[in-house]
């Protein structure tokens, strides 16, 4: 059992068998986490690129909402995704991809979350996402 | 419906190897109107341990692989194409232990980019786990990355 509300943000991912299967980690970096996904042969899409897959782009971004609202709101329950929309900026290379999010807008029932992530520079966000996610 | 061009028609195999699909043990299904392609039920996918239900990422990266192969069906040769962005609206949690299924087809091609429309379910389409809604840049002219011979 996890109590997401004291749940460590680093033993979360850990918990989670489909961010261990991707390879993130998380750390707590000021008020919001740093979510690292490191380089990793089977999260390729293009070999010939060679570059990430985009689902793997989508999962660290999905990743790094659910965890920030996890964080911030502390609710007994897991986030639940309502709808997310991601925009592909760059090509993500084959090196490690970093993610972080915050909360747009928080209501009672649903949170609006903001993520993006980069690789080598953080001016230069590979992709971003907007999503909603149901809370209790 | 098999309506796949000539040069996809051998490209199964070598996109059942795409590392992302082959590591979440995913296969394509159909390559043709729609395009489909599933992924079975496995502990690493779980996003959600008390439950068992997998991470919404799954159902994204399913998504976008077969939108994808959607819009390859429409191209009459090969050439590289790149997720502009990607919607999901999710409709319900897939039910743990089942395959998930995702159907994708192009709705329309112009010189430079494609709207793919899809569904995400477990057997029953009429009763979906999610839908996106996807654009795609086509790169006329860029080096493809599948083989268009037989593996």
């Amino acid at each position: 059992m996890i109590d997401y509300r004291t749940a460590d943000p680093k033993k979360l991912m850990e918990a989670i068998p489909y961010c261990r299967h991707l390879g993130i980690v998380a750390a707590v970096e000021g008020g919001s986490l740093l979510l690292t996904m490191p380089f990793a042969q089977h999260l390729i899409g293009n070999p010939v690129l060679p570059a990430l897959h985009g689902g793997v782009i989508g999962s660290l971004l999905e990743t790094a909402a659910i965890a920030q609202v996890i964080f911030e709101t502390r609710g007994a329950r897991l986030p639940k995704p309502v709808d997310i929309t991601v925009d592909y900026l760059r090509s993500g290379r084959a090196v490690d991809s970093y993610a972080r999010a915050r909360i747009a807008r928080q209501g009672k029932r649903v949170v609006n979350v903001h993520a993006e992530m980069w690789q080598e520079d953080e001016a230069k966000p590979v992709a971003n996402l907007r999503g909603h996610f149901l809370i209790s | 419906m098999s309506d796949a061009p000539e040069w996809l028609k051998h490209a199964k195999q070598h996109m059942n190897l795409t590392p992302y699909l082959a590591g979440i043990s995913g296969e394509i299904m159909d390559i043709g109107t729609p395009a489909r392609a599933r992924v079975p039920y496995s502990e690493k996918l779980i996003g959600d341990p008390e439950t068992g239900v997998v991470h919404g990422g799954v159902i994204t990266g399913l998504l976008d692989h077969t939108s994808g192969l959607a819009v390859m069906v429409k191209l009459r040769e090969p050439m590289p194409i790149a997720t502009l962005d990607l919607r999901i609206d999710y409709m319900r949690p897939a039910k743990p232990h089942q395959d998930i299924i995702a159907e994708c087809e192009c709705v329309r091609v112009t010189h430079e980019v494609a709207f793919v429309r899809g569904t995400a379910h477990q057997g029953d389409a009429n009763d979906p786990i999610a839908l996106c809604t996807g654009a795609f840049m086509i790169i006329r002219g860029g080096v493809h990355g599948i083989p268009v011979t037989p593996a």
